[in-house]
């Protein structure tokens, strides 16, 4: 059960942005990519997020995940394929083995949605 | 107005555990010490590799272990035996090393001796296919064991275990007689995702194999040989 790890660090990850910030926002959604050839479980980083979250900053913030299929390339046929994970990583035309991977090594905090409360989003308005 | 923002990170959800690894890996260089992660599922031999390792390469490298466990100090103390540094990290519920707490098992090691003495440090990760893969330790290199009655298929299953490995060791070689497993069928499916690891078939029971593995970690600490040269000419 990493992802309870993964999950430590993915807060202090967006702690450490939250208190870089000159006001810090009322976070909303966290969007992480997690590719498909990683050891991360999207639904047990989920749980793991939603039990570590409780009683932080972080509390009632929304987790999505979205998740990057397996791409390789296969220099020799010189284009992309699917490998077919626990069955078949080579080529399906030429079995040149799986070497260049583009897709699917993804574990990344891509972005963050916030928001100010209403008295300071007030401050923002352009005509004030 | 309720408005909202987006802030672009794009930062790896390991990063932490990475920039630890970049750092451990810095004072390894700086003592001119090659660090490899020893890595399997449990019970495919990484203790009595590492036995076997020490009785046949410490007369000749001056080696140190960093043991991951978690619990108990049991493969720490058969591998205190050969007169080693012997460093137990017990990971808890943890259920890999991860590059924090190899640190401490570093600053323990450069505490207790002079760091700069070593040629090698083995990390002996705590027994997983899966987690140990993702966290890196400050390694040069990884070194996985897939034992003989794990089955053809564990690559397959286990992939980027597999995949970024440097080494891979065929363990319990000597069980082949009595098993229905297909040694080149295992080569085959790490070959798939894997093409240029070094494989070396094993036993520690009748010593089959162990004189290739001892090559490929003299030829670590070799192919490292003119880095540290050049280290020190800039010292």
């Amino acid at each position: 059960m990493h992802e309870t790890d993964m999950t430590k660090a993915l807060i202090i990850t967006v702690k450490d942005w939250w208190e870089s910030q000159p006001v810090p926002p009322q976070i909303s959604c966290i969007h992480l990519i997690v590719g498909k050839f990683t050891c991360v479980e999207p639904v047990s980083l989920q749980f793991a997020f939603n039990v570590q979250k409780q009683n932080t900053f972080l509390e009632g913030v929304e987790l999505a995940i979205q998740e990057t299929p397996l791409i390789a390339f296969c220099h020799h046929c010189q284009q992309d394929y699917f490998p077919e994970m626990g069955c078949q990583y080579a080529c399906p035309q030429c079995q040149y083995p799986m070497e260049d991977i583009r897709s699917g090594r993804e574990l990344k905090i891509d972005r963050i949605e916030y928001s100010f409360e209403t008295e300071d989003s007030a401050a923002y308005a352009p005509n004030l | 107005m309720h408005q909202t923002f987006d802030a672009a990170l794009g930062i790896n959800l390991l990063h932490a555990n990475q920039e630890g690894a970049d750092h451990n890996r810095e004072h390894f260089d700086e003592w001119g010490i090659i660090c490899l992660n020893v890595m399997s599922s449990p019970g495919a031999g990484k203790t009595v590799l590492l036995e076997r390792t020490l009785a046949a390469l410490s007369s000749e490298l001056k080696i140190a272990v960093i043991e991951g466990d978690m619990t108990t100090e049991l493969d720490a103390d058969r591998l205190r035996k050969y007169n080693v540094p012997v460093i137990a990290i017990n990971t808890g519920r943890s259920c890999h090393l991860d590059s924090k707490m190899v640190a401490g098992g570093i600053h323990q090691l450069s505490y207790q001796y002079n760091p700069a003495e070593f040629d090698l440090v083995l990390v002996e990760n705590v027994g997983n296919l899966v987690c140990p893969a993702e966290f890196e330790v400050g390694e040069h290199a990884k070194v996985a064991l897939l034992s003989l009655t794990e089955g053809e298929d564990k690559p397959l299953k286990y992939p980027v275990m597999f995949q970024e490995a440097d080494c891979l060791l065929i363990t319990k070689m000597d069980l082949a007689p009595h098993l229905d497993v297909d040694v080149d069928r295992i080569v085959a499916n790490v070959r798939q995702m894997n093409p240029h690891v070094a494989i070396v078939p094993v036993s520690a029971k009748t010593g089959e194999g162990l004189d290739a593995w001892f090559d490929w970690v003299r030829f670590q600490i070799k192919r490292s040989a003119p880095a540290k040269q050049q280290l020190s000419v800039v010292h």
